[in-house]
């Protein structure tokens, strides 16, 4: 009876602390431990290494299989005790379907974490949140222990080898390198999780929804969950990127051929950072700024061009969400991305090239248009690419200024929906995790994905193609 | 000289010279005017957010004295200091008695009473019940408290709700009771010295008829609605203070630009709030409870220190997540990589990841943290991680190119008297790099902050009235916070969203300005 109320007042320790100063403490006294040990050698003949490094040696051999140890029981932990808990339940449970059981078990963990006078008044449930704790706080003691033995097997088999002429130091930088490595790692990880994760959960939503129905499907109720056709949310996604872009790349490339060409190094140094202060700026701010200041503009405008005696009343329907605002005000945003990319490769031409067109008599003007533009085409079209799936990516700006209608329309001044808002809007709030409804967000998302590294990687191929062409 | 060359010179080729420098000149002109689009749009944003902004950070509080009833006050005795900080309907009862006490004529109906009290909020009286159980000694005397006035009144005062056209009418002459109470007139008419023809022109100007708008007679603590005009004589309901206010007065007349039913406040509200204003009971003050509140339903009482909290957490998860794997990823590729297909896959693959948007590691992070890992929803933990996870490759490119900078003939020197490679790197090479590297840490930490879309993903949009204690309680963000008021319906969200962004900037301009002067103090020119 006392070990088990030892053990749930174990279930309510923070493990994530515990397990950290075990893991402190384990590798500061195995340090010191290993470097007593080697500084009786020191002055002995053939000594290869350091203390310092003995003591590195022996504190990687204990925190590394304790740190594996407990990263196991972290990312297992829950489930175990989860599957010990549903072998515990009483015999009713096990006609319960699967999910009414996970959300049943997921009520008990909540539970657990509150104070037992909330829940003590459903014997049944009573108990079962008593099993719980009880088993958590089991799991946790033997993820713990577990942790501890292996920390000092690591730490014996280590000992054993602490001699003078060990090669410790050698040891310790291969193990560096390993953990260098796969910091590296962790980046294809990243990657690699985002691909698989994405990859899966859409492969779930098209075993229940035909890819062909979403791909080319004209009609979008996820919400409903009765259509998932998603080329509304493509086209407005096209719009809103086009307009955006209509904006940026005139902008942009002006300002970035006048800040190269034409502008005083004085001027240049109070520009150059002005207009990345517009890259800076959070996109949430923009979001904010278009429903604040554009929309009612675009509002008004699209009121005093449905008056205009040659267009008929209400071909513009001017709401108060609408894909103009979201668009002009994305490339504001996109400005700066175009300027400073297409700067570093006008920059980047040689001024030979230059030098040789004035000096056959070419304005200033008529060399950027017919010298340097052309060799630096590549990498404008590189920039702009990047500038477009930056546009296609952009979330906050269309949730807050476009709107969540999807449909096709060729009014700019009406609402419309895109990939990214269709996104938050059906992730946002509770959710199932099984529900075509949540599937789709991740259908639209790998399409998302797709369609931005297609562009990345067009663009990175066309740069490093014609990077060398000048050098 | 001149003609020598001028023989040389046809008139067609001057002429095509002068269209070849106006094409100069216009095409410098786009360049031009480009920027200053570009800027224009920058200082239209600061200049629109800033004077949004500005009006939240200050705002209207009503002054009452209160007679501190034990028995009200404090439920479970004056010991527990507790009860008295959590007692706000026993503060409310009080501040509602002090308002009846003011405008009693309001008692006349429950409706009326209904929109007197919605002068102040409930739990705007949160600070008075907190201050007193501070001072339990205050009980059973009378103390004066302060309270926030409704949103809406805050901004009608701020003259942000509508137009209002304001006007002096001539001493009044004399006032003729119409209908009267047992406290005074409730109902008259008056004359003034000299006409109100100017007053009548003016009520037709503004179409006051027809758009169905009221108007307002104030003298001194006094309002009346205006109920008819003629040139000789203006009759009104009063609607606070006393009639023989307007006995000798010069009384004010206003204009509400917008009829009753297009507002959020009904014409007794704005009556009685201009009658305290009279009384010197409303007065304008920095809004602190911006900066020290919690977030709230009600705009006039919610503040940005929940979400301070939480991005302060966030960031640190980020930030032990980020810097260290990003650091550790860079000396790798940069110093230790062998030069193979792996490593170029690797390259590839960090600069694609830079570019991958960033609501697909929102999407990841719902995936695999919150359904395979099981971490809790709303948590700054799986928020920081996620975000942790978007900035690594910023900080990756950055340290790259801070750890390329270092002359290799630092490295030669090292390895020349006998370090290894780990040694040169780590005891020569990288103390050189870190103001860079740090540099564009921190500029990439700043980037995270402003970081919307994935972690509405991971669920750090839920209303969260308390302040996190820990990174794995239910949080929200500075940037979430300003998405979610943004989409709040009253109209005070609007000045509450830009003081929200302003104090967001704030973080990232000061954040960016360390990393300058890191930058300036320790550049070193090889």
């Amino acid at each position: 009876m006392m070990g088990r109320e030892m053990l749930q007042a174990f279930a309510h320790l923070p493990m994530g602390w515990l397990a950290f100063a075990v893991l402190v403490a384990g590798g500061c006294l195995s340090f010191l431990s290993g470097r007593t040990a080697a500084a009786q050698f020191r002055g002995a003949k053939g000594l290869n290494s350091q203390p310092n490094y003995h003591g590195y040696y022996l504190a990687m051999w204990t925190v590394v299989p304790a740190a594996i140890t407990l990263i196991a029981y972290a990312i297992f932990g829950s489930g175990v005790t989860r599957s010990l808990l549903t072998g515990d339940l009483p015999d009713g449970f096990a006609s319960l379907d699967p999910n009414a059981l996970s959300q049943y078990l997921d009520r008990v963990r909540e539970a657990s974490s509150l104070d037992p006078a909330s829940w003590s008044g459903e014997p049944v449930f009573a108990a079962i949140t008593q099993r719980f704790l009880t088993l958590t706080g089991a799991v946790k003691a033997a993820g713990l222990g577990l942790a501890l033995v292996a920390g000092l097997a690591g730490f014996a088999f280590a000992r054993r080898k602490i001699s003078s002429d060990f090669r410790a130091r050698k040891q310790v930088e291969n193990g560096l390198q390993w953990l260098l490595f796969i910091c590296a790692g962790i980046a294809i990880a990243t990657t690699l999780g985002i691909v698989v994760s994405l990859f899966f959960e859409s492969l779930r939503f098209f075993s229940q929804i035909p890819v062909f129905s979403f791909l080319f499907g004209l009609e979008w109720n996820a919400q409903t969950e009765v259509d998932f056709g998603a080329v509304p949310l493509f086209f407005g996604t096209f719009v809103i990127s086009l307009i955006a872009m209509c904006v940026a790349a005139p902008i942009g490339l002006y300002s970035a051929i006048y800040l190269s060409e034409y502008a005083s190094p004085r001027s240049r140094a109070w520009i150059k950072p002005l207009l990345e202060v517009l890259a800076g700026i959070p996109t949430v701010v923009y979001g904010f700024f278009a429903i604040l200041v554009v929309a009612p503009l675009i509002q008004d405008f699209s009121g005093w061009l449905n008056a205009l005696p040659f267009i008929p009343d209400g071909t513009f329907s001017g709401s108060d969400k609408n894909a103009l605002a979201a668009g002009l005000v994305m490339g504001v945003m996109i400005i700066p991305f175009v300027s400073s990319l297409s700067d570093d490769v006008i920059n980047a031409v040689p001024q030979t090239l230059r030098d040789g067109a004035f000096a056959m008599g070419a304005t200033k003007s008529e060399t950027v248009k017919q010298v340097v533009m052309p060799a630096a085409l590549p990498g404008v079209i590189a920039a702009l690419l990047l500038a477009v799936s930056r546009a296609i990516g952009e979330t906050m700006i269309v949730v807050m200024a476009a709107g969540q209608r999807p449909q096709l329309t060729a009014d700019p001044t009406s609402e419309i929906t895109t990939i990214t808002v269709q996104i938050v809007a059906l992730l946002t709030g509770d959710s199932e995790f099984d529900s075509p409804k949540t599937l789709s967000a991740f259908a639209l998302g790998f399409s998302l994905f797709v369609l931005t590294l297609f562009f990345n990687l067009i663009a990175m191929r066309v740069v490093n193609r014609f990077r060398e062409k000048y050098d | 000289m001149t003609e020598t060359v001028s023989t040389t010179r046809t008139e067609r080729a001057t002429r095509r010279l002068k269209q070849r420098y106006r094409a100069e000149r216009r095409f410098k002109l786009y360049g031009q005017i480009s920027i200053a689009i570009a800027l224009g749009f920058l200082a239209l944003l600061v200049v629109s957010i800033g004077s949004q902004a500005i009006s939240a950070f200050s705002n209207h509080k009503v002054s009452f004295d209160l007679t501190l009833a034990p028995e009200t006050v404090a439920p479970n005795g004056p010991g527990d200091t507790e009860a008295i900080a959590e007692n706000v309907s026993g503060f409310y009862e009080l501040v509602r008695e002090d308002l009846l006490e003011a405008f009693p004529a309001a008692s006349q109906s429950r409706a009326l009473e209904t929109e007197l009290y919605g002068l102040v909020t409930r739990l705007a009286t949160i600070p008075m019940a907190r201050q007193t159980a501070d001072n339990p000694g205050r009980l059973g005397e009378t103390v004066t408290y302060r309270a926030v006035l409704s949103d809406d009144l805050d901004l009608y005062l701020k003259g942000a709700v509508m137009d209002e056209q304001r006007m002096r009418l001539s001493a009044v002459a004399a006032i003729d009771p119409l209908e009267a109470s047992p406290a005074g007139a409730t109902r008259f008419a008056l004359t003034t010295e000299a006409s109100l023809q100017q007053l009548i022109t003016a009520l037709e100007d503004a179409g006051a008829q027809d758009r169905g708008l009221s108007t307002l007679v104030q003298a001194g603590p006094a309002v009346a609605k205006l109920e008819d005009v003629t040139p000789g004589r203006l009759t009104a309901q009063l609607y606070a203070g006393r009639a023989e206010d307007f006995r000798g007065a010069v009384p004010t007349v206003r204009i509400l630009g917008l009829p009753e039913t297009e507002r959020n406040m009904t014409d007794h509200q704005i009556a009685w709030t201009l009658s305290l204003k009279d009384q010197g009971r409303i007065q304008r003050g920095l809004n602190w409870a911006l900066l020290t509140n919690a977030d709230s339903t009600y705009p006039e009482i919610a503040g940005v220190l929940a979400a301070i909290v939480g991005s302060v957490f966030t960031m640190l998860v980020t930030a032990s997540i980020a810097i260290p794997v990003g650091v550790g990823a860079a000396i790798y590729l940069e110093e230790f990589a062998p030069k193979s297909r792996l490593t170029g896959i690797i390259e590839v693959n960090i600069n694609n990841l830079a570019a991958v948007p960033s609501i697909v590691f929102g999407l990841l992070g719902a995936a695999v943290f919150l359904n395979v890992f099981g971490f809790p929803r709303s948590a700054p933990l799986v928020g920081g991680l996620v975000l942790g996870l978007l900035t690594l490759p910023t900080i990756i490119i950055a340290s790259r190119a801070a750890l390329r900078a270092v002359p290799p003939s630092i490295r030669d020197a090292a390895l020349g008297v006998g370090a290894s490679r780990t040694q040169a790197v780590f005891h020569h090479v990288l103390p050189l790099a870190a103001p860079g590297i740090l540099t564009g840490a921190i500029i990439g930490m700043a980037r995270a902050l402003g970081e919307t879309a994935p972690l509405l993903l991971i669920g750090m949009v839920a209303f969260v009235a308390e302040v996190p204690a820990g990174p794995a309680d239910e949080a929200t963000a500075l940037p979430v916070l300003v998405f979610k008021w943004s989409t709040g319906a009253e109209r005070a969200w609007e000045p509450n969203t830009a003081a929200a962004i302003v104090v967001l900037l704030t973080f990232m301009v000061m954040m960016n300005a360390v990393a300058v002067l890191l930058r300036r103090r320790f550049e070193r020119r090889w």
